[in-house]
Parts: structure tokens; sequence; C-alpha cells
């Protein structure tokens, strides 16, 4: 059974040589997605096992995700991890998704909200979540976490997911395909270590990612969707 | 309002003859020329002749036709917001596809 771990990358030089050598131990494909980092990223990459795919061109997170998921599929994966470059998440919990998976879900969503207690930003609990939340309710979207990168997909869920949107607010489009999809879905609690960089509400470490942006994408969206 | 008249009608012509090269080198098609040609003839002709616009507000219920001129306006410049808004996803998605096509095929394995 072939997994993949997605990890899209943008700038990210700090942490994530730190989270490839945790992955290195573990039997998993994985493949990094360096959005057009202008930082030392692609090169700390290329000293792990991995896979590395470039981005000639910054296009947001949403983009990198669906770039992995299409090489993971053409690979022959039958399970798709998405996992952060940064650290936020732990590698260890990896193996609880993937369990999943084998227990004959679709899709698996992670958690802030299931029982581990993470140290959400005061940006994040009182403006973006609840923003997220009410276009959720919209979407038909029942999830805890409204907006969690941390997910696995089968080979199933991922051909059907395509992500379309570029940005950050894929991760509402992926939940409301999941569900419209009618594919069997899972929510497991994750512990999130948050970094105090990647977090600010109007400037942006790439393409789409800033908490305004993220707010007009989920809006703009479900306008023009 | 005869200088303004005539530095209008010189730009029209300007513009036509700017429109009517882009046609000839296939940068337009036939039926946007036209439109753009029969859009600044109208502007012409409402310079010239600012009456036709009262004419054609009153058979359309509008007072003035100033007015007319200011809602024909607003509707083609938010017709033409839409079709750029539409014009700029479509390039957006194709950036990105590219990109994505780029990547998978250049990818280092190691």
């Amino acid at each position: 059974m072939k997994i993949f771990i997605i990890i899209p990358a943008y700038n990210e030089e700090k942490r994530i040589a730190q989270v490839l050598k945790e992955l290195s131990v573990l039997p998993y494909e994985v493949v990094v997605v360096n959005d057009c980092s202008v930082d030392k990223t692609a090169e700390i990459v290329r000293n792990f096992q991995v896979t590395l795919l470039n981005h000639k061109i910054n296009r947001g997170q949403g983009a990198a995700l669906q770039t992995g998921n299409q090489y993971a599929l053409s690979h022959g994966a039958d399970i798709i991890v998405h996992f952060d470059g940064d650290g936020q998440f732990l590698v260890a919990e990896i193996a609880d998704f993937v369990t999943q998976i084998h227990n004959g879900y679709d899709i698996v969503f992670g958690s802030r909200f299931l029982g581990k207690k993470s140290d959400v930003p005061k940006i994040k609990n009182n403006i973006i979540f609840p923003i997220a939340r009410l276009v959720n309710l919209f979407l038909g979207i029942r999830l805890t976490d409204p907006q969690n990168g941390f997910r696995a997909f089968s080979k199933k869920a991922a051909q059907f997911v395509q992500i379309e949107n570029d940005g950050a607010a894929h991760c509402s489009e992926i939940s409301a395909k999941a569900f419209k999809n009618k594919l069997k879905i899972k929510e497991i609690p994750i512990f999130v270590q948050y970094h105090r960089f990647g977090q600010s509400f109007l400037t942006s470490r790439g393409r789409g990612q800033s908490g305004l942006q993220i707010i007009i994408d989920l809006l703009f969206n479900k306008i023009t969707k | 309002m005869m200088w303004l008249q005539i530095f209008i009608t010189f730009l029209v012509v300007l513009i036509w003859i700017k429109i009517f090269k882009q046609w000839q080198q296939n940068k337009v098609g036939l039926v946007s020329f036209l439109i753009w040609f029969v859009l600044w003839l109208a502007i012409l002709l409402v310079f010239w002749q600012p009456d036709i616009t009262t004419y054609l507000a009153n058979f359309l219920g509008i007072g003035r036709g100033a007015d007319l001129i200011v809602y024909l306006s607003i509707i083609l410049i938010f017709y033409l917001i839409f079709k750029i808004f539409i014009r700029l996803d479509k390039t957006d998605k194709l950036i990105t596809k590219l990109v994505r096509e780029d990547a998978i095929k250049n990818g280092e394995k190691r």
C-alpha cells in the first residue's frame, strides 16, 4: 500500500528540515511541493530522500496541494495525506489518519476541537473561524474544525476532489466537495503547535494566505461558484 | 464646445485607426471591431448632436439625455469589469495548470 505525504512549502527554510527528518524514519513517500519559495527551502529539501516538485510561479497552498495530489495519483498512491511543512502538525498523528482510511473512510479531517487542546491564535478563533463556519453552513459542511490542513484521502476521494481554489479557501472547498460527493467522512482529534509567524491578518506568507485573503476567498468563492 | 468637439473627433478618429489596425492584424474579431466602431461613432454623434440623447432619453422614459449617458456608461463599465474578471480568472487557472504540469514533469526524486 502506497502512502503519500504531500507537503506544500512556501519559504519554510526554518522548519521543513525538522519535519522531513521526522518523516524520514517512516514508510511513507514524501512529496514536497515548493511553491516558488524565495528562501532556501528547495536546497534544504534536496538533502532528504523525498520528491521535490517546484512551482515556477507562486500559486498558493491549494494549487500546491492539487499538484501533489496529481503527482501522487499518477504514481500509484492508495492514500494521500496533506501535511504542513512548518512543524505545526505531529508526524506521529499521520498513522491515525491512515488507520481511518483503512477502516473504510474516504476522507479524514483533522480537528483542533475534538479533545486535544491546541492554542489557537485569537485572530483565527474570533474572526476567521466564525466566518469560515458561516460559509461552511451555507455549503452544507458539518465539521467541528472549519479550516484544517491536516487531512487524508483514499485514492477514490483524491480522484473525486479536485482542488480548484489556489489559495487558502481550499479547506472549505475540499470539505464541500467531500460532502457533495457523499464520501465517507471522518473527523479525528489532532494537536496543533502554533508558531508566531504565518498568522498575520493582513500580510501574507504566500498567495492567498493572509487572514483577510482567506475571508475574501471564502466569501467570494461562495458567490461566484 | 467647438474645441472640445474637434478634440473628441480627433480622438475618435485615432481610436478608429487603432481598432481598424487591430482588426487587420487579427488581434480582434469582426464583431468586436464593429461593436467598438459603432460605440465610438455613438460617442462622436453625442458630442456633435447632444440633443439626440434627449430624444432617446424621453423615448426610454428617462428625464435628461445626460442621465441616459451616465446610466449607459455605468452599465457598459460594469459589463467590461465583469468580462475582465472572467478573463483574469480563466488566465489564472491556466497559469496554475501550466505551472503544475511543469512541476510534475520536472519533479526531482531522490
